[in-house]
Protein backbone atom coordinates (compact mmCIF):
# COMPACT_ATOMS: atom_id res chain seq x y z
CA UNK A 1 0.00 0.00 0.00
CA UNK A 2 2.82 2.36 0.91
CA UNK A 3 3.67 4.79 -1.83
CA UNK A 4 5.89 7.80 -1.27
CA UNK A 5 6.57 8.96 2.27
CA UNK A 6 3.97 11.36 3.69
CA UNK A 7 5.32 11.64 7.22
CA UNK A 8 8.94 11.44 8.32
CA UNK A 9 10.12 12.06 11.86
CA UNK A 10 13.83 12.16 12.59
CA UNK A 11 15.63 12.43 15.92
CA UNK A 12 12.60 13.96 17.62
CA UNK A 13 13.15 15.01 21.23
CA UNK A 14 10.57 16.66 23.47
CA UNK A 15 10.06 17.19 27.15
CA UNK A 16 7.55 18.47 29.66
CA UNK A 17 9.33 21.17 31.62
CA UNK A 18 12.72 19.57 32.29
CA UNK A 19 11.62 15.94 32.03
CA UNK A 20 12.64 14.46 28.68
CA UNK A 21 9.85 12.27 27.32
CA UNK A 22 10.72 11.71 23.66
CA UNK A 23 14.35 10.65 23.21
CA UNK A 24 14.99 10.55 19.52
CA UNK A 25 11.95 9.26 17.66
CA UNK A 26 12.59 8.07 14.10
CA UNK A 27 9.77 6.90 11.90
CA UNK A 28 8.52 7.03 8.37
CA UNK A 29 4.98 6.52 7.10
CA UNK A 30 4.01 6.01 3.48
CA UNK A 31 0.99 7.66 1.86
CA UNK A 32 -2.14 5.59 2.40
CA UNK A 33 -0.65 3.40 5.11
CA UNK A 34 -2.33 2.52 8.39
CA UNK A 35 0.34 2.38 11.08
CA UNK A 36 -0.21 1.67 14.76
CA UNK A 37 2.07 2.98 17.49
CA UNK A 38 1.97 0.51 20.34
CA UNK A 39 3.61 0.46 23.74
CA UNK A 40 2.80 0.40 27.42
CA UNK A 41 1.26 3.21 29.46
CA UNK A 42 3.40 6.27 29.91
CA UNK A 43 6.05 5.53 27.27
CA UNK A 44 5.26 8.80 25.48
CA UNK A 45 2.77 7.87 22.75
CA UNK A 46 0.44 10.78 23.42
CA UNK A 47 3.41 13.11 23.78
CA UNK A 48 4.58 12.09 20.32
CA UNK A 49 1.15 12.74 18.81
CA UNK A 50 0.96 16.17 20.45
CA UNK A 51 4.40 16.92 19.08
CA UNK A 52 3.41 15.89 15.57
CA UNK A 53 0.30 18.09 15.48
CA UNK A 54 2.24 20.94 17.10
CA UNK A 55 0.69 21.27 20.55
CA UNK A 56 4.06 20.53 22.13
CA UNK A 57 7.25 22.03 20.70
CA UNK A 58 10.05 19.75 19.60
CA UNK A 59 13.25 20.29 21.57
CA UNK A 60 15.23 18.97 18.63
CA UNK A 61 14.74 16.82 15.57
CA UNK A 62 12.56 17.30 12.52
CA UNK A 63 9.06 16.46 11.37
CA UNK A 64 8.44 16.41 7.63
CA UNK A 65 4.93 16.16 6.23
CA UNK A 66 4.08 15.89 2.54
CA UNK A 67 7.58 16.89 1.56
CA UNK A 68 7.83 19.95 3.73
CA UNK A 69 9.36 20.56 7.09
CA UNK A 70 6.68 21.45 9.62
CA UNK A 71 8.70 21.20 12.85
CA UNK A 72 8.35 24.86 13.76
CA UNK A 73 4.86 25.52 12.36
CA UNK A 74 2.10 26.20 14.88
CA UNK A 75 -0.64 23.58 15.23
CA UNK A 76 -3.21 25.56 13.29
CA UNK A 77 -0.94 25.77 10.24
CA UNK A 78 -0.30 22.04 10.37
CA UNK A 79 -4.03 21.36 10.57
CA UNK A 80 -4.70 23.57 7.60
CA UNK A 81 -2.06 21.64 5.65
CA UNK A 82 -4.34 18.63 5.97
CA UNK A 83 -3.53 16.86 9.25
CA UNK A 84 -6.57 15.76 11.25
CA UNK A 85 -5.95 15.17 14.96
CA UNK A 86 -8.16 13.13 17.27
CA UNK A 87 -6.75 13.37 20.78
CA UNK A 88 -6.86 10.85 23.58
CA UNK A 89 -9.98 11.70 25.55
CA UNK A 90 -11.61 13.10 22.38
CA UNK A 91 -11.79 16.74 23.49
CA UNK A 92 -15.05 17.61 21.80
CA UNK A 93 -16.23 21.14 22.56
CA UNK A 94 -18.75 20.24 25.27
CA UNK A 95 -20.98 23.32 25.21
CA UNK A 96 -21.29 23.43 21.46
CA UNK A 97 -23.67 21.40 19.33
CA UNK A 98 -22.55 18.46 17.22
CA UNK A 99 -22.97 20.56 14.10
CA UNK A 100 -20.89 23.42 15.51
CA UNK A 101 -18.16 20.99 16.53
CA UNK A 102 -18.05 19.72 12.97
CA UNK A 103 -17.87 23.25 11.58
CA UNK A 104 -14.64 23.89 13.46
CA UNK A 105 -13.12 20.86 11.74
CA UNK A 106 -13.92 22.29 8.31
CA UNK A 107 -10.86 24.49 8.71
CA UNK A 108 -8.58 21.48 8.21
CA UNK A 109 -9.18 21.21 4.51
CA UNK A 110 -10.11 24.83 4.09
CA UNK A 111 -9.64 26.34 0.66
CA UNK A 112 -8.69 22.98 -0.82
CA UNK A 113 -11.95 21.06 -0.71
CA UNK A 114 -15.56 21.70 0.24
CA UNK A 115 -16.50 20.28 3.68
CA UNK A 116 -17.28 16.57 3.58
CA UNK A 117 -20.40 16.95 5.72
CA UNK A 118 -22.48 14.41 3.80
CA UNK A 119 -19.71 11.85 3.98
CA UNK A 120 -19.39 12.27 7.76
CA UNK A 121 -23.14 11.95 8.25
CA UNK A 122 -23.16 8.88 6.00
CA UNK A 123 -20.47 7.17 8.08
CA UNK A 124 -21.82 8.31 11.43
CA UNK A 125 -25.62 8.64 11.13
CA UNK A 126 -25.89 9.29 14.87
CA UNK A 127 -24.17 12.65 14.33
CA UNK A 128 -26.83 13.69 11.85
CA UNK A 129 -29.57 12.57 14.20
CA UNK A 130 -28.02 14.48 17.10
CA UNK A 131 -26.69 17.47 15.23
CA UNK A 132 -28.43 19.97 17.50
CA UNK A 133 -27.41 18.23 20.72
CA UNK A 134 -24.66 19.62 22.94
CA UNK A 135 -21.56 17.48 22.49
CA UNK A 136 -20.89 17.32 26.24
CA UNK A 137 -24.16 15.46 26.83
CA UNK A 138 -23.29 12.55 24.50
CA UNK A 139 -21.90 9.14 25.45
CA UNK A 140 -18.21 8.30 25.09
CA UNK A 141 -18.74 6.34 21.90
CA UNK A 142 -20.78 9.13 20.35
CA UNK A 143 -18.14 11.69 21.31
CA UNK A 144 -15.48 9.51 19.70
CA UNK A 145 -17.51 9.42 16.49
CA UNK A 146 -17.86 13.18 16.68
CA UNK A 147 -14.14 13.68 17.23
CA UNK A 148 -13.37 11.50 14.21
CA UNK A 149 -16.09 13.14 12.12
CA UNK A 150 -14.76 16.55 13.11
CA UNK A 151 -11.37 15.64 11.65
CA UNK A 152 -12.79 13.86 8.60
CA UNK A 153 -15.01 16.74 7.55
CA UNK A 154 -11.93 18.64 6.40
CA UNK A 155 -10.80 15.73 4.17
CA UNK A 156 -7.39 15.37 5.82
CA UNK A 157 -4.55 13.57 4.07
CA UNK A 158 -3.15 12.34 7.38
CA UNK A 159 -5.16 11.30 10.43
CA UNK A 160 -3.50 11.18 13.86
CA UNK A 161 -5.67 9.11 16.21
CA UNK A 162 -4.80 8.67 19.86
CA UNK A 163 -6.43 5.55 21.37
CA UNK A 164 -9.74 5.64 19.51
CA UNK A 165 -11.00 2.54 21.34
CA UNK A 166 -10.44 3.85 24.85
CA UNK A 167 -13.68 3.95 26.84
CA UNK A 168 -15.81 3.00 23.85
CA UNK A 169 -18.03 -0.07 23.75
CA UNK A 170 -16.78 -2.91 21.49
CA UNK A 171 -19.56 -2.72 18.91
CA UNK A 172 -18.86 0.97 18.33
CA UNK A 173 -15.12 0.28 18.18
CA UNK A 174 -15.74 -2.27 15.41
CA UNK A 175 -17.86 0.22 13.54
CA UNK A 176 -15.17 2.90 13.88
CA UNK A 177 -12.55 0.46 12.57
CA UNK A 178 -14.72 -0.27 9.53
CA UNK A 179 -15.18 3.43 8.87
CA UNK A 180 -11.47 4.20 9.14
CA UNK A 181 -10.59 1.36 6.76
CA UNK A 182 -13.17 2.51 4.29
CA UNK A 183 -11.93 6.11 4.50
CA UNK A 184 -8.44 4.95 3.67
CA UNK A 185 -9.65 2.67 0.87
CA UNK A 186 -11.86 5.34 -0.71
CA UNK A 187 -9.69 8.43 -0.22
CA UNK A 188 -6.19 7.14 0.37
CA UNK A 189 -6.06 8.85 3.76
CA UNK A 190 -2.96 7.94 5.76
CA UNK A 191 -3.71 6.88 9.33
CA UNK A 192 -1.32 6.88 12.27
CA UNK A 193 -2.98 5.58 15.40
CA UNK A 194 -1.86 4.99 18.93
CA UNK A 195 -3.55 1.89 20.26
CA UNK A 196 -3.30 -0.65 23.05
CA UNK A 197 -6.40 -2.68 22.27
CA UNK A 198 -5.37 -5.90 20.54
CA UNK A 199 -8.57 -6.30 18.52
CA UNK A 200 -8.40 -2.76 17.23
CA UNK A 201 -4.76 -3.16 16.26
CA UNK A 202 -5.48 -6.40 14.42
CA UNK A 203 -8.52 -4.95 12.70
CA UNK A 204 -6.74 -1.84 11.43
CA UNK A 205 -2.98 -1.81 11.49
CA UNK A 206 -0.91 -2.86 8.52
CA UNK A 207 2.31 -2.16 10.35
CA UNK A 208 3.15 -1.53 14.01
CA UNK A 209 5.85 0.56 15.61
CA UNK A 210 6.72 -0.35 19.15
CA UNK A 211 7.52 2.46 21.51
CA UNK A 212 9.48 2.22 24.72
CA UNK A 213 10.88 5.03 26.88
CA UNK A 214 10.44 7.68 24.24
CA UNK A 215 11.95 5.74 21.35
CA UNK A 216 10.73 3.43 18.63
CA UNK A 217 12.49 0.22 19.55
CA UNK A 218 10.93 -2.31 17.19
CA UNK A 219 8.71 -2.71 14.20
CA UNK A 220 6.20 -5.32 13.14
CA UNK A 221 6.34 -5.14 9.36
CA UNK A 222 3.46 -5.32 6.96
CA UNK A 223 2.10 -8.85 6.73
CA UNK A 224 3.46 -9.84 10.11
CA UNK A 225 0.87 -8.14 12.28
CA UNK A 226 -0.64 -11.14 14.06
CA UNK A 227 -2.15 -11.79 17.43
CA UNK A 228 1.11 -13.38 18.65
CA UNK A 229 3.50 -10.75 17.38
CA UNK A 230 1.45 -7.85 18.72
CA UNK A 231 0.79 -9.50 22.05
CA UNK A 232 4.48 -10.18 22.52
CA UNK A 233 5.28 -6.49 22.09
CA UNK A 234 2.35 -5.21 24.14
CA UNK A 235 3.53 -7.27 27.07
CA UNK A 236 7.22 -6.41 27.00
CA UNK B 1 -52.75 55.29 33.93
CA UNK B 2 -51.09 54.65 30.56
CA UNK B 3 -48.80 57.60 31.17
CA UNK B 4 -47.79 56.17 34.55
CA UNK B 5 -47.09 52.77 33.05
CA UNK B 6 -45.12 54.34 30.25
CA UNK B 7 -43.19 56.44 32.74
CA UNK B 8 -42.26 53.27 34.64
CA UNK B 9 -41.25 51.53 31.44
CA UNK B 10 -39.25 54.56 30.41
CA UNK B 11 -37.34 54.58 33.68
CA UNK B 12 -36.76 50.85 33.36
CA UNK B 13 -35.55 51.22 29.78
CA UNK B 14 -33.15 53.95 30.83
CA UNK B 15 -31.59 51.85 33.59
CA UNK B 16 -31.61 48.71 31.45
CA UNK B 17 -29.81 50.48 28.60
CA UNK B 18 -27.23 51.86 30.98
CA UNK B 19 -26.53 48.42 32.46
CA UNK B 20 -26.34 46.63 29.11
CA UNK B 21 -24.25 49.24 27.34
CA UNK B 22 -21.88 49.60 30.32
CA UNK B 23 -21.41 45.87 30.67
CA UNK B 24 -21.35 44.54 27.09
CA UNK B 25 -17.64 45.03 26.38
CA UNK B 26 -16.55 43.83 29.80
CA UNK B 27 -18.81 40.79 29.49
CA UNK B 28 -17.50 39.79 26.06
CA UNK B 29 -13.86 39.99 27.11
CA UNK B 30 -14.45 38.22 30.41
CA UNK B 31 -16.83 35.60 29.05
CA UNK B 32 -14.86 34.74 25.92
CA UNK B 33 -11.30 35.18 27.16
CA UNK B 34 -11.48 34.97 30.95
CA UNK B 35 -9.74 38.33 31.25
CA UNK B 36 -11.00 40.95 33.65
CA UNK B 37 -10.38 44.15 31.76
CA UNK B 38 -9.67 46.76 34.43
CA UNK B 39 -9.25 49.38 31.71
CA UNK B 40 -12.87 48.95 30.67
CA UNK B 41 -13.84 52.39 31.94
CA UNK B 42 -10.99 53.95 29.97
CA UNK B 43 -12.13 52.30 26.75
CA UNK B 44 -15.52 53.88 27.44
CA UNK B 45 -13.82 57.23 28.02
CA UNK B 46 -11.85 56.76 24.81
CA UNK B 47 -15.08 56.17 22.86
CA UNK B 48 -16.64 59.29 24.35
CA UNK B 49 -13.62 61.51 23.67
CA UNK B 50 -13.12 60.25 20.11
CA UNK B 51 -16.81 60.83 19.41
CA UNK B 52 -16.63 64.36 20.76
CA UNK B 53 -13.50 65.16 18.77
CA UNK B 54 -15.03 63.87 15.57
CA UNK B 55 -18.23 65.77 16.26
CA UNK B 56 -16.39 69.05 16.86
CA UNK B 57 -14.40 68.37 13.69
CA UNK B 58 -17.70 68.60 11.83
CA UNK B 59 -18.95 65.03 11.47
CA UNK B 60 -22.64 64.36 12.07
CA UNK B 61 -23.24 62.71 15.45
CA UNK B 62 -23.87 59.12 14.28
CA UNK B 63 -20.68 59.15 12.22
CA UNK B 64 -18.76 60.70 15.08
CA UNK B 65 -20.04 57.90 17.30
CA UNK B 66 -18.86 55.34 14.77
CA UNK B 67 -15.43 56.95 15.05
CA UNK B 68 -15.55 56.45 18.82
CA UNK B 69 -16.36 52.77 18.38
CA UNK B 70 -13.60 52.22 15.82
CA UNK B 71 -11.01 54.13 17.86
CA UNK B 72 -11.63 52.07 21.00
CA UNK B 73 -11.71 48.84 18.99
CA UNK B 74 -8.41 49.51 17.22
CA UNK B 75 -6.67 50.48 20.44
CA UNK B 76 -8.03 47.28 21.95
CA UNK B 77 -6.62 45.14 19.14
CA UNK B 78 -3.20 46.76 19.42
CA UNK B 79 -3.05 46.44 23.21
CA UNK B 80 -4.13 42.81 23.05
CA UNK B 81 -1.38 41.92 20.61
CA UNK B 82 1.35 43.80 22.46
CA UNK B 83 0.65 43.68 26.19
CA UNK B 84 -2.14 41.29 27.00
CA UNK B 85 -1.42 38.26 24.82
CA UNK B 86 1.71 37.22 26.73
CA UNK B 87 -0.36 37.06 29.92
CA UNK B 88 -3.12 34.62 28.99
CA UNK B 89 -1.96 31.99 31.40
CA UNK B 90 -1.53 34.60 34.14
CA UNK B 91 -4.97 36.10 34.89
CA UNK B 92 -3.79 38.15 37.86
CA UNK B 93 -1.03 39.74 35.81
CA UNK B 94 -3.41 40.62 33.01
CA UNK B 95 -5.67 42.22 35.59
CA UNK B 96 -2.75 44.28 36.84
CA UNK B 97 -1.63 45.28 33.35
CA UNK B 98 -5.10 46.43 32.29
CA UNK B 99 -5.46 48.31 35.56
CA UNK B 100 -2.16 50.08 34.90
CA UNK B 101 -3.21 50.86 31.34
CA UNK B 102 -6.40 52.40 32.70
CA UNK B 103 -4.45 54.63 35.09
CA UNK B 104 -2.10 55.73 32.31
CA UNK B 105 -5.03 56.50 30.03
CA UNK B 106 -6.81 58.58 32.66
CA UNK B 107 -3.76 60.55 33.73
CA UNK B 108 -2.50 60.89 30.16
CA UNK B 109 -5.83 62.34 29.07
CA UNK B 110 -5.77 64.73 32.00
CA UNK B 111 -2.31 65.97 31.10
CA UNK B 112 -2.86 66.23 27.37
CA UNK B 113 -6.46 67.40 27.20
CA UNK B 114 -7.03 69.02 30.56
CA UNK B 115 -9.62 68.36 33.20
CA UNK B 116 -12.65 68.71 30.98
CA UNK B 117 -13.68 69.13 27.42
CA UNK B 118 -16.54 70.92 25.64
CA UNK B 119 -19.33 68.41 25.28
CA UNK B 120 -22.09 67.73 22.78
CA UNK B 121 -25.67 68.74 23.56
CA UNK B 122 -28.13 65.88 23.91
CA UNK B 123 -29.82 65.52 20.53
CA UNK B 124 -33.31 64.39 19.69
CA UNK B 125 -35.47 66.64 21.84
CA UNK B 126 -38.30 65.23 23.90
CA UNK B 127 -42.02 64.67 24.17
CA UNK B 128 -44.64 64.98 26.90
CA UNK B 129 -47.19 62.46 27.99
CA UNK B 130 -49.67 62.95 30.83
CA UNK B 131 -47.56 65.46 32.71
CA UNK B 132 -44.28 63.55 32.29
CA UNK B 133 -41.41 64.66 30.05
CA UNK B 134 -39.49 62.05 28.03
CA UNK B 135 -36.26 62.30 26.07
CA UNK B 136 -36.18 60.73 22.64
CA UNK B 137 -32.45 60.13 22.91
CA UNK B 138 -33.02 57.93 25.97
CA UNK B 139 -35.35 55.80 23.88
CA UNK B 140 -32.65 55.56 21.23
CA UNK B 141 -30.23 54.35 23.90
CA UNK B 142 -32.71 51.64 24.86
CA UNK B 143 -32.98 50.53 21.24
CA UNK B 144 -29.19 50.56 20.99
CA UNK B 145 -28.93 48.31 24.05
CA UNK B 146 -31.31 45.81 22.47
CA UNK B 147 -29.29 45.95 19.26
CA UNK B 148 -26.07 45.30 21.18
CA UNK B 149 -27.59 42.22 22.84
CA UNK B 150 -28.82 40.94 19.48
CA UNK B 151 -25.45 41.69 17.89
CA UNK B 152 -23.53 39.74 20.52
CA UNK B 153 -25.92 36.83 20.28
CA UNK B 154 -25.84 36.63 16.50
CA UNK B 155 -22.09 37.18 16.30
CA UNK B 156 -21.24 34.34 18.65
CA UNK B 157 -24.03 31.96 17.68
CA UNK B 158 -24.47 32.43 13.98
CA UNK B 159 -21.13 33.33 12.46
CA UNK B 160 -17.99 31.33 11.74
CA UNK B 161 -16.01 33.73 13.87
CA UNK B 162 -18.38 33.11 16.77
CA UNK B 163 -18.07 29.34 16.49
CA UNK B 164 -14.27 29.54 16.41
CA UNK B 165 -14.28 31.96 19.33
CA UNK B 166 -16.47 29.69 21.45
CA UNK B 167 -14.39 26.65 20.51
CA UNK B 168 -11.26 28.56 21.55
CA UNK B 169 -12.88 29.54 24.83
CA UNK B 170 -13.85 25.93 25.61
CA UNK B 171 -10.58 24.31 24.58
CA UNK B 172 -7.96 26.56 23.05
CA UNK B 173 -5.48 23.79 22.24
CA UNK B 174 -8.03 21.61 20.53
CA UNK B 175 -9.39 24.52 18.53
CA UNK B 176 -5.91 25.38 17.38
CA UNK B 177 -5.17 21.75 16.50
CA UNK B 178 -8.17 21.89 14.17
CA UNK B 179 -6.89 24.95 12.37
CA UNK B 180 -8.26 27.89 14.35
CA UNK B 181 -5.81 30.81 14.38
CA UNK B 182 -5.98 31.39 18.07
CA UNK B 183 -4.19 34.73 18.16
CA UNK B 184 -6.48 36.20 15.57
CA UNK B 185 -9.53 35.07 17.54
CA UNK B 186 -8.16 36.62 20.74
CA UNK B 187 -7.24 39.90 19.05
CA UNK B 188 -10.64 40.21 17.40
CA UNK B 189 -12.54 39.25 20.54
CA UNK B 190 -10.64 41.77 22.63
CA UNK B 191 -11.11 44.34 19.88
CA UNK B 192 -14.87 43.70 19.82
CA UNK B 193 -15.04 44.02 23.60
CA UNK B 194 -13.12 47.29 23.46
CA UNK B 195 -15.29 48.53 20.60
CA UNK B 196 -18.43 47.78 22.61
CA UNK B 197 -16.98 49.77 25.51
CA UNK B 198 -16.25 52.53 23.01
CA UNK B 199 -19.85 52.35 21.83
CA UNK B 200 -21.03 52.88 25.40
CA UNK B 201 -18.89 56.01 25.64
CA UNK B 202 -19.95 57.18 22.20
CA UNK B 203 -23.63 56.81 23.02
CA UNK B 204 -23.44 58.50 26.42
CA UNK B 205 -21.03 61.23 25.33
CA UNK B 206 -23.88 63.64 24.47
CA UNK B 207 -25.51 63.12 27.86
CA UNK B 208 -22.65 63.83 30.23
CA UNK B 209 -19.68 66.00 31.06
CA UNK B 210 -16.46 64.83 29.48
CA UNK B 211 -13.80 64.36 32.11
CA UNK B 212 -10.85 61.93 32.10
CA UNK B 213 -12.35 59.90 34.94
CA UNK B 214 -15.78 59.58 33.33
CA UNK B 215 -15.25 55.84 32.82
CA UNK B 216 -15.71 55.36 36.55
CA UNK B 217 -19.36 56.35 36.17
CA UNK B 218 -20.01 53.10 34.34
CA UNK B 219 -17.75 50.74 36.20
CA UNK B 220 -19.98 49.73 39.09
CA UNK B 221 -22.92 48.95 36.83
CA UNK B 222 -20.68 47.16 34.35
CA UNK B 223 -19.11 44.85 36.93
CA UNK B 224 -22.37 44.27 38.75
CA UNK B 225 -24.11 43.20 35.55
CA UNK B 226 -21.26 40.89 34.54
CA UNK B 227 -21.09 39.27 37.98
CA UNK B 228 -24.84 38.71 38.11
CA UNK B 229 -24.88 37.53 34.50
CA UNK B 230 -22.13 34.97 35.03
CA UNK B 231 -19.44 33.74 32.67
CA UNK B 232 -21.65 33.11 29.66
CA UNK B 233 -22.41 36.43 27.96
CA UNK B 234 -24.89 34.88 25.56
CA UNK B 235 -27.04 33.55 28.35
CA UNK B 236 -26.47 35.85 31.30
CA UNK B 237 -26.22 39.50 30.39
CA UNK B 238 -29.81 40.13 29.30
CA UNK B 239 -31.58 38.50 32.27
CA UNK B 240 -29.09 40.12 34.67
CA UNK B 241 -29.80 43.56 33.21
CA UNK B 242 -33.55 43.00 33.36
CA UNK B 243 -33.49 41.84 36.98
CA UNK B 244 -31.25 44.66 38.13
CA UNK B 245 -33.11 47.30 36.15
CA UNK B 246 -36.47 46.24 37.57
CA UNK B 247 -35.04 46.34 41.10
CA UNK B 248 -33.49 49.74 40.69
CA UNK B 249 -36.41 51.33 38.83
CA UNK B 250 -38.91 50.12 41.39
CA UNK B 251 -36.85 51.32 44.35
CA UNK B 252 -36.08 54.61 42.61
CA UNK B 253 -39.79 55.20 42.14
CA UNK B 254 -40.71 54.28 45.71
CA UNK B 255 -37.85 55.68 47.76
CA UNK B 256 -35.61 57.74 45.48
CA UNK B 257 -32.26 57.37 43.73
CA UNK B 258 -30.17 56.62 46.79
CA UNK B 259 -32.28 53.65 47.76
CA UNK B 260 -32.32 52.59 44.14
CA UNK B 261 -28.52 52.35 44.21
CA UNK B 262 -28.45 50.63 47.61
CA UNK B 263 -31.15 48.23 46.48
CA UNK B 264 -29.22 47.43 43.32
CA UNK B 265 -26.14 46.46 45.29
CA UNK B 266 -28.17 44.48 47.81
CA UNK B 267 -29.86 42.66 44.96
CA UNK B 268 -26.43 41.74 43.62
CA UNK B 269 -25.30 40.38 46.96
CA UNK B 270 -28.50 38.37 47.20
CA UNK B 271 -28.39 37.02 43.66
CA UNK B 272 -24.79 35.83 43.79
CA UNK B 273 -25.55 34.28 47.17
CA UNK B 274 -28.37 32.22 45.65
CA UNK B 275 -26.84 31.78 42.17
CA UNK B 276 -23.08 31.72 42.72
CA UNK B 277 -22.41 31.28 39.00
CA UNK B 278 -24.79 34.04 38.03
CA UNK B 279 -27.80 33.72 35.76
CA UNK B 280 -25.90 31.97 33.00
CA UNK B 281 -24.54 29.28 35.34
CA UNK B 282 -28.03 28.69 36.65
CA UNK B 283 -29.65 28.61 33.21
CA UNK B 284 -26.98 26.26 31.87
CA UNK B 285 -27.53 23.89 34.79
CA UNK B 286 -31.27 23.90 34.29
CA UNK B 287 -30.84 23.14 30.61
CA UNK B 288 -28.65 20.08 31.15
N1 LIG C 1 1.28 17.60 30.74
C1 LIG C 1 2.28 16.87 31.27
N2 LIG C 1 3.19 17.42 32.10
C2 LIG C 1 4.20 16.68 32.63
N3 LIG C 1 4.37 15.38 32.36
C3 LIG C 1 3.49 14.76 31.55
C4 LIG C 1 2.41 15.47 30.96
N4 LIG C 1 1.70 14.60 30.20
C5 LIG C 1 2.32 13.42 30.32
N5 LIG C 1 3.40 13.50 31.12
C6 LIG C 1 4.32 12.41 31.44
O1 LIG C 1 4.96 12.03 30.25
C7 LIG C 1 5.09 10.63 30.16
C8 LIG C 1 4.53 10.13 28.85
O2 LIG C 1 3.13 10.41 28.84
P1 LIG C 1 2.22 10.10 27.59
O3 LIG C 1 0.87 10.62 27.91
O4 LIG C 1 2.87 10.56 26.36
O5 LIG C 1 2.20 8.51 27.61
P2 LIG C 1 1.32 7.51 26.79
O6 LIG C 1 2.24 6.55 26.18
O7 LIG C 1 0.39 8.22 25.90
O8 LIG C 1 0.51 6.78 27.94
P3 LIG C 1 -0.99 6.21 27.95
O9 LIG C 1 -0.91 4.88 27.32
O10 LIG C 1 -1.31 6.13 29.39
O11 LIG C 1 -1.86 7.16 27.22
C9 LIG C 1 4.42 10.06 31.38
O12 LIG C 1 5.41 9.72 32.32
C10 LIG C 1 3.57 11.19 31.90
O13 LIG C 1 3.51 11.14 33.31
MG1 LIG D 1 -1.62 8.39 25.77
Amino acid sequence: MASETILKVAGLHASYDATPILRGINLEVGGGEIVAIIGRNGVGKTTMMRCMIGLLPAASGTIRYAGREITSLPADRRARLGIGYIPQGRDVFPRMTVEENLQVGELIGQSRRPPATDLVYEYFPILKERRDQLAGTMSGGQQQQLAIGRALIGSPDLLLLDEPSEGVQPSIVQMICRVLRSIRDRHGTTIVLVEQNLDTILALAERCLVMEKGQIIAEISAGLVTQDSVRRHLLI
Amino acid sequence: MFADLFAYFYQFADVFAFLVLSAAGLAVIFGMMGIINMAHGEFIMCGAYATTFAYHAGLPLPLAQACGVVAAGLIGIVLEATLIRPLYSRPLDSLLVTWGLGLIATQGTLIVLGSSMAGIGTPGGGFRLGGYGFSIYRMILFAAALCVLAFIYLLFKRTRFGIYARATMQNANMAQALGVRRNRIYALTFGIGAALAGLCGALYAPTMTLIPTMGATFIVEAFVTVVVGGANVLLGTAPAAVALAVTRTTLNGLYGQVFGQIGLLLAVVLIIRVLPEGFSGWLAKRAS
